[in-house]
Order: C-alpha cells, then structure tokens, then sequence
C-alpha cells in the first residue's frame, strides 16, 4: 500500500466550525471548478448515451412496414410485446438463467473472497491475480472454452468416452440451458469475488477482536460482523452480475441452442437478420425496465432482511 | 483450536476450496492451449500428435494481422482518451465538494452495470440515424463508454488516497496548480494512470458484444474469431490464435503489476 495509508481512514474531519463564511465563499467557486473537471468525461458520455438512449425510445414507438420504417409514433411493439406469450417467457427465461447464475456464483465466490481477506497474509496480491487472470481474456473466448469442453465430441464427452464409462457421446451438456448457466456464472466469477473481497477488506479487524473479547465464538462473530458488514460487497456483486448477464447474447448463441435462447439474441436478432429495429428498440427497453424491476425487488428485499 | 489469534488461524478447509475453485476458473481455458498443439482437427480426447502446423497455418492468413492491427488501434486510443477523461473526472470527484456527487458517479459507473447489448443498438440507432458509416472509430466511441468506468474507478481510489498535505505544501511553496498537478499529484497517481491504460486497453481489445454491433467493414479480432466459428477447418487455428491472446493478456497484466510496484515508493523517494 501507499505510504499514505493512514490518510484513508476518515479522519476526524473538521466540522466547519472555523471560517464558515470563508468556506461558503469559497464552495461556489470550487463546485464551478469540479464541474469543469467533470465536463469531458460527462459531455463524451452524453453524446454516446444519452442521445442514443433517447433515439432509442423514440424509435421504439416507430413501426416497420416491409423494409421502411414508418415514423408515425405508436405503441404497436408493445401491445404485442404484452399480449405475445413468447416475449414473457423469454424475458422471464433470461431473468431465470442470469438470477440462478449470479446466485451461484455469488455464494461460490462469497468463501474464497473471505479466504482471501482474512486467511492470506503474505500473497494476497498473487491470489488476487491468479482470480483475476482468468477474467483478462476475452470474453468470447472464455465461451468459446466451454464450447470446447461442453461439446458433442468435447472434451468431457470424448475424456468419458476414452474412459470406457459412456458409449456414445451424451447430449446433456452442450445446447441447453444448464450449459449457459455454467458458462456464465464461470465466466463472471471476477465480478463476484471483486467487490465481496473489497467489502470483507474494509472491515475493522478491531470489531471481531472486541467481539472475540466478549465471548463470541467463530460462527456468532461470522454472523454478527463480519457478514452483515460484507453485504454491501455482495449487494454490489449481485448487481454487477445480473444485470449484465440478463441482456447477455454472445453466451446463449454459442451455448445455448434453441432452448436456451435468451432475450438479448431476439433483440439482435431484430437488428439483424429479422431487421425490424423499432420492434428491437421497444424490445431492448422492455428488458431494460424488467431489469430494474427485478433489482430494485432484491434491493428491497435486502434492505428488509438486513432489519 | 483456541488460538490467541482467532482470526488468522489457518484454515485448511477454506484453503482447498480456494484453490478448488481457482483451478475450476481455470481448467475450460486451459484446454483451448492444450488443443492448438493436437494434431486433429476437432477438440477431442484422445489426443493425437503435437504439431506446431496450426501456429504456422496462422502466420498465413492476412486477415488475422489485419484484424490484430485494427483492434491495437482501437485499444490504444480507446485506452488514452478514456484515461485522459477518467483523470480530471476523478480528481474532480475525490477532491471538489460538488453538488450531485453522488448522481454524477452513478452515472458515470452506470455502463459497468448496464448490458452490452443496450449501448451496441442504441449507438448503432443512433449513428445510423446520423448517417455515420459503421468503422473503428464507431467501435472506439462504443467501447470509451464501457472503458471510462472502469478507469475512473481505478483512479478514483487513487485521488482519494493521496496525501493532500504534500499538494498543501507545494502549493504554500508556490508552485501553481499546473505544476502542483505535475509535479505532486501526477507521480502519486502513477500507478493508477498506468492501471488504468492497461485495464481499459484489455478491455476495449478483448470486447465483443459493442463491436459486434458497431463494426463495419474491418474486423475487431474478437469479432474475427466470431467469423471464423462457423468453419470447422479454421476451429484449430482459431484456437492457437485464442493461445496467443492468452498469453500476450496474462503478460500484460503481470507487466501492469510489475510497474504499479515500481512506481509504489515513487514520490516518498522524490520527497526524501
């Protein structure tokens, strides 16, 4: 760490007890000067996702007749959105895969990030590499492993089959939807144990010693302390997961089969081959809402059980 | 065991489970080297003769270096001007009392969370809607939305963990802003600054599911990969050139470590 350490810890700040007018003086002129800073950074992202964002909900309401797209707004993709079965199953399909994927892989992570941050003294950094590595290879790539290993002739059908233990080679692994489970919950796993290993870092070694001193034993300390402290860390793993591998596509089209399709492929399918891109828009912002619904419901739901 | 050290006892355990799981994150990757050396055309046990053909057949096909070419050039740029924004941004948010912090760096976090999928359609609504033909540039632009997050919050811990009286005192011995920026806050950032190239180069050089919607005419290699799936016969060369990639992204991040620990005692040093 920095030579500087001691300085993150929240020091004491001082209240404003001094030179309050001063400050107030200065404040305007200091916000004035943060926000130049933030400008660059804020305007690029504006122009790429603002703006397209916004396009993006127009056009939802725009429709398609044969190859033109008509520009009178309506909520035609929509209605069919809601009263097609096929979109529900579909989105709740892709809610199904990437809750059970994050939840996996969340509590798989969960120990080896504790192991991590209070187990490992002298190779933290190594260890935290050695988890991390993995995750700087391309994520086509590390679909494209599990097709290797996954497939018809792959390497766990071919290894079994050497082995004598099968005949023939067996269907379950490649196409279907367990095979995109694994896959993702394999290929997200860095996004898990990050920001668990950050929130189990933070804690105050101090608290477990007082609680240590007052009797509790391992398990009650585990419970009292150091996992409620750690929520935040899974709260925020939870996040970084499910959210992205809700709209996830590259996985199911590689992994999935037809049974395993997932939202994200119609949506590109819509910008592809079916080229019906308002349909695709309205689509995309469905999932979009969807999302947010869902993780707003879990925030909830841990906010509740953290009560 | 009632150990004086309750919490730093070793657990042996937790230990093997670790390392369990470590080798799980590892085995599927493993196999696409293991098979860039076998001989047959499909992955398969047994495993037939070693051969370095595939490697040779790769050397061979043009597109692959072209594909290379196009992605260092989108990486490398996508790198500096997403550090370049991440920089002032960062420093702006660990050391500015601003109005709406909190909003701003959720939004700017915002493409970490939010799927891939989203910002590849709505870039590529919006840029077709504009008339902009499809190139690399389309690509950088899409993926300088996903790389700023990951930037800003490498630097950000950086800003905040910085000894601010040493900019105090080089500010009271006169130095400008400018050069207090310079020559006091850029060598503590250092590291930060060079994680965060590395980072965002790997990144934008190994993404795939913007440029799948943004790309033109030119191939990023992920999306030259993703091509090339459909032919059984390219299946061996693609993955002596998926081993190649592994190799050069685990050198680069032990190059990355290797330097944020150079530069570590940097400005203690430069005080002293």
């Amino acid at each position: 760490m920095t030579p500087f350490d001691s300085d993150l810890r929240p020091a004491p700040a001082g209240r404003p007890s001094l030179a309050v007018g001063l400050r107030n003086r200065v404040h305007r002129s200091e916000a004035l000067r943060g926000y130049l800073l933030l400008s660059p950074a804020l305007a690029v992202l504006g122009v790429a996702i603002i703006a397209p964002l916004i396009l993006l909900i127009v056009m939802s309401t725009w429709s398609m007749s044969g190859f033109d797209m008509l520009m009178t707004p309506g909520l035609g993709n929509y209605a069919i959105i809601a009263s097609d079965p096929i979109y529900a199953a579909l989105l709740g399909r892709s809610l199904k895969i990437a809750a059970i994927a994050t939840a996996a892989t969340v509590l798989l992570s969960y120990p080896v990030a504790y192991f991590v941050a209070f187990h490992v003294h002298r190779h933290k950094m190594l260890w935290l590499i050695l988890l991390t590595l993995p995750f700087w290879t391309s994520y086509l790539m590390r679909i494209f492993a599990w097709r290797v290993v996954l497939g018809y002739e792959g390497v766990i059908n071919s290894a079994l089959m050497s082995l004598g233990l099968i005949e023939a080679p067996m269907q379950v692994f490649l196409y279907s939807q367990t095979a995109v489970t694994i896959a993702l919950a394999h290929a997200w796993a860095a996004f898990a144990i990050l920001p668990i290993y950050v929130s189990l870092e933070k804690i105050d070694k101090s608290y477990l010693e007082a609680a240590a001193d007052l009797g509790d034993n391992a398990a009650r300390r585990f419970w009292r302390i150091t996992l409620p402290l750690s929520l935040p860390g899974v709260v925020a793993a939870f996040f970084l997961m499910f959210i992205p591998t809700v709209g996830d596509y590259v996985t199911a089209a590689m992994l999935g089969g037809p049974d395993g399709m997932m939202v994200g492929n119609l949506i590109q399918a819509q910008f592809g081959p079916i080229n019906d891109w308002p349909m695709g828009a309205a689509l995309a912002l469905v999932m979009t809402l969807a999302v947010a619904v869902a993780g707003l419901a879990f925030l909830l739901l841990t906010r509740m059980i953290r009560r | 065991m009632a150990a004086t050290e309750p919490f730093h006892s070793p657990n042996r355990p937790l230990a093997l489970y670790a390392l369990g799981f470590t080798l799980f994150l590892y085995a599927p990757i493993l196999f696409i080297p293991l098979f860039s050396f076998n001989s047959g055309l499909y992955a398969r046990f047994p495993l037939q003769d070693f051969t370095l053909a595939w490697y040779a057949e790769l050397w061979t096909r043009g597109p692959v270096f072209a594909a290379l070419q196009n992605s260092l050039q989108v990486g490398l740029t996508v790198a500096v001007i997403s550090t370049v924004l991440a920089v002032p941004a960062a420093k702006a948010l660990a050391r500015y009392r601003i109005p709406g912090k909190g909003p701003i760096l959720g939004f700017m976090l915002l493409p970490l969370v939010v799927p891939g999928l989203i910002f590849g359609v709505a870039l590529l609504v919006l840029v077709s809607r504009l008339g902009i033909p499809l190139s690399l540039w389309t690509v950088g632009l899409g993926h300088i939305i996903i790389c700023l997050p990951f930037a800003i919050s490498i630097l950000l811990p950086r800003f905040e963990g910085a000894n601010r009286s040493l900019e105090e005192a080089s500010a009271d011995l006169g130095e400008n802003a400018w050069w207090t920026f310079w020559r006091v806050t850029f060598p503590t950032i250092l590291p930060g600054v060079m994680a965060s190239l590395l980072l965002t180069f790997t990144v934008s050089f190994d993404e795939f599911i913007i440029a799948f919607f943004l790309s033109g005419t030119d191939p990023t290699l992920p999306m030259y990969i993703w091509n090339q799936l459909r032919f059984p016969q390219s299946f061996p060369s693609l993955l002596a050139l998926s081993t190649l990639i592994l190799v050069v992204s685990f050198g680069l991040v032990l190059a990355s470590l290797r330097l944020a620990r150079l530069n570590r005692d940097l400005p203690g040093r430069k005080t002293s």
